[in-house]
């Protein structure tokens, strides 16, 4: 496939066909961790080079795969690249990998990883595969930065809180303390903060994807009517 | 002579949603005036302050959704869910607390879910839990017996003007929890021993009781599922407090703590929530009624109607599924492993 249409792969990683929001994939790391942007960027960039590798490296080997073979050898894929981004937070932002726990490891058995795998790089040349781990990773990253912004916002009243477990001693004094003297609203730390939260997000999309085909469907009814059928419910289509 | 036709249904009694929900309102009014008696105005400030929010969360929301205003805030549901959730705060409680707890649970809990009639849990419940799982040291701020505030001390508690260290103290509940197992200091605390229950807290519950009893009186609530409420937290308690009375608590002080009578009357007998075949909302409170009696004595929280009755909640079609009566000149319908 030398024509691949990298507009379509962009906009159905981030809205379309967005793992989090449309796929409702991943969500056990995407529930758990999301208690703060700092977690939830550590994890949704560490899922998105995950996804990269593994997309390119799948596709590269797509062809020498049999069939019946191929899921067993993308989750060996998957897991050596786990590996490696694990190794590498455990080196570069350990502290932040303390907090991250198990959901590092996890990422093996985001569904996301192996879906795309399968779905997409498995039959797509290398750098179509890459981009669409790209933004896969890149939809789901959104998502779990906006989910880990309201949860943050809304549990303790700050932003950006801790940035520096990520990004070294310079983002030492990013965080935003919106709300000053809060007392703190634990049910956003919690976990039905997170189900609530991404109910919201879900409903909040379904809502713009609904205006946007409304609106689609005005425009397309300006234009003459070639043929009318009236229905039994009255109606006039 | 002339005959008067009429097609069936030939009854002629009022049975509009609002009638019914006014009926429940009344009957909460001598549980209110005792709290009051016990703990101050707070509980009445909660109230209404509860009411306006629902009103008001009510009508933004269904505005919102399109649906006509008057038809739905006259069926007085809104007012209901405001009135027992304000009733199960405690009465220091600041004026936002109350705010989140009935915003959310008119909004979120109840026309979320498609309003009245559609709501799976128990929005009054699913409030009560919001705000005590995210502000504990505020849901658990009672009055001490003995140290009422004044109006003008309740108003300012309610503003979050005034510290409540002066009148809170534990409940009969959180004081038996705490010493459980100690009988010198069980027998020392005044708290544990009123008329009959609890200080304070038996006549809250005998007032609420009262109250219940019109309900059945007025057939606004049927009997299966406060007998079955209340028999799930005795049963237990008589033979737990027969095996070890240092340990556990007696049936009475079980029945006349916390919110007991609150929840068998009024709560778990909501017909949106509830199981509705006979036998299924015998079962079902009977195991709210379990269930209250294993948290309470086992569990990290004092007293548990609301997670009780939550809990249940989803059980209950599971609850109905195999409790549908026969139809007559049918079978009973093969259901589950055993028949």
């Amino acid at each position: 496939m030398a024509d691949a249409n990298y507009k379509k792969i962009t906009m159905d990683g981030l809205w379309n066909n967005n793992p989090a929001t449309v796929q409702i994939l991943g969500l056990c790391p995407l529930l758990a961790v999301t208690g703060s942007v700092v977690n939830a960027m550590g994890l949704g960039l560490a899922t998105l080079v995950v996804l990269m590798g593994s997309n390119a490296c799948v596709s590269l080997i797509r062809n020498y795969v049999t069939d019946a073979v191929r899921l067993p050898a993308f989750v060996m894929i998957i897991a050596a690249m786990v590996t490696v981004i694990e190794m590498l937070m455990q080196a570069y932002t350990f502290e932040l990998y303390q907090i991250l726990g198990i959901f590092i490891p996890l990422i093996v058995t985001n569904c996301t990883v192996l879906g795309r795998a399968d779905a997409f790089a498995s039959k797509n040349g290398v750098l179509p595969a890459m981009v669409d781990g790209m933004m896969m990773g890149a939809g789901f990253l959104v998502v779990l930065l906006l989910l880990g912004g309201m949860r943050e916002l809304i549990g303790q009243g700050t932003l950006f809180a801790n940035m520096q477990l990520l990004f070294g001693p310079v983002a030492a004094n990013w965080e935003i303390d919106v709300i000053h003297n809060y007392g703190g609203f634990l049910l956003a730390i919690l976990p039905p903060g997170a189900f609530l939260g991404l109910g919201l997000i879900i409903a909040g999309k379904n809502v713009i994807d609904k205006r946007l085909k409304d609106a689609q469907k005005a425009r397309a009814s300006d234009e003459p009517k070639v043929s009318r059928r009236v229905r039994t419910t009255g109606k006039v289509s | 002579m002339s005959l008067i036709s009429s097609t069936s249904p030939h009854t002629t009694g009022k049975t509009d949603t609002g009638a019914f929900m006014r009926q429940v309102l009344y009957a909460t009014l001598p549980g209110l005036a005792v709290l009051t008696w016990q703990f101050g105005w707070g509980s009445v400030i909660n109230v209404l302050w509860a009411v306006l929010v629902a009103l008001l969360s009510e009508a933004a929301i269904l505005k919102a959704r399109g649906r006509p205003l008057g038809f739905y805030l006259k069926d007085y549901s809104a007012v209901v869910t405001a009135v027992l959730l304000g009733l199960a705060l405690p009465p220091t409680a600041p004026w936002w607390l109350t705010l989140i707890g009935v915003s959310f649970a008119i909004i979120v809990a109840k026309q979320l879910y498609g309003g009245l009639g559609m709501n799976p849990f128990n929005p009054a419940m699913v409030g009560y839990v919001l705000l005590l799982i995210s502000f504990p040291a505020a849901m658990t701020r009672w009055i001490a017996p003995g140290q009422t505030p004044e109006p003008a001390q309740s108003w300012q508690l309610f503003l979050g003007q005034a510290g409540v260290d002066g009148f809170s103290g534990a409940t009969p509940l959180d004081t038996f929890r705490t010493w459980a197992g100690n009988a010198s200091e069980l027998s020392g605390h005044a708290i544990l021993h009123g008329q009959f229950a609890g200080l304070g807290w038996e006549w809250v519950n005998l007032a609420f009781l009262l109250g219940g009893l019109y309900l059945l009186a007025r057939r606004i609530i049927t009997w299966q599922i406060p007998a079955a409420f209340l028999l799930g937290v005795a049963v237990p308690a008589l033979i737990a407090s027969l095996v070890d009375p240092v340990r556990f608590a007696g049936p009475l002080f079980h029945l006349f703590s916390g919110g007991t009578m609150l929840g068998a009357f009024f709560i778990a007998t909501d017909p949106v929530t509830a199981a509705t075949s006979r036998l299924g909302r015998f079962i079902y409170a009977l195991l709210i009624g379990v269930l209250i009696w294993v948290i309470r004595s086992f569990g990290g929280y004092p007293d548990a109607v609301a997670f009780s009755v939550l809990l249940l909640n989803l059980c209950a079609p599971f609850i109905d599924y195999y409790t549908q009566p026969r139809t007559y000149g049918h079978r009973k319908a093969n259901r589950g492993v055993g028949s």
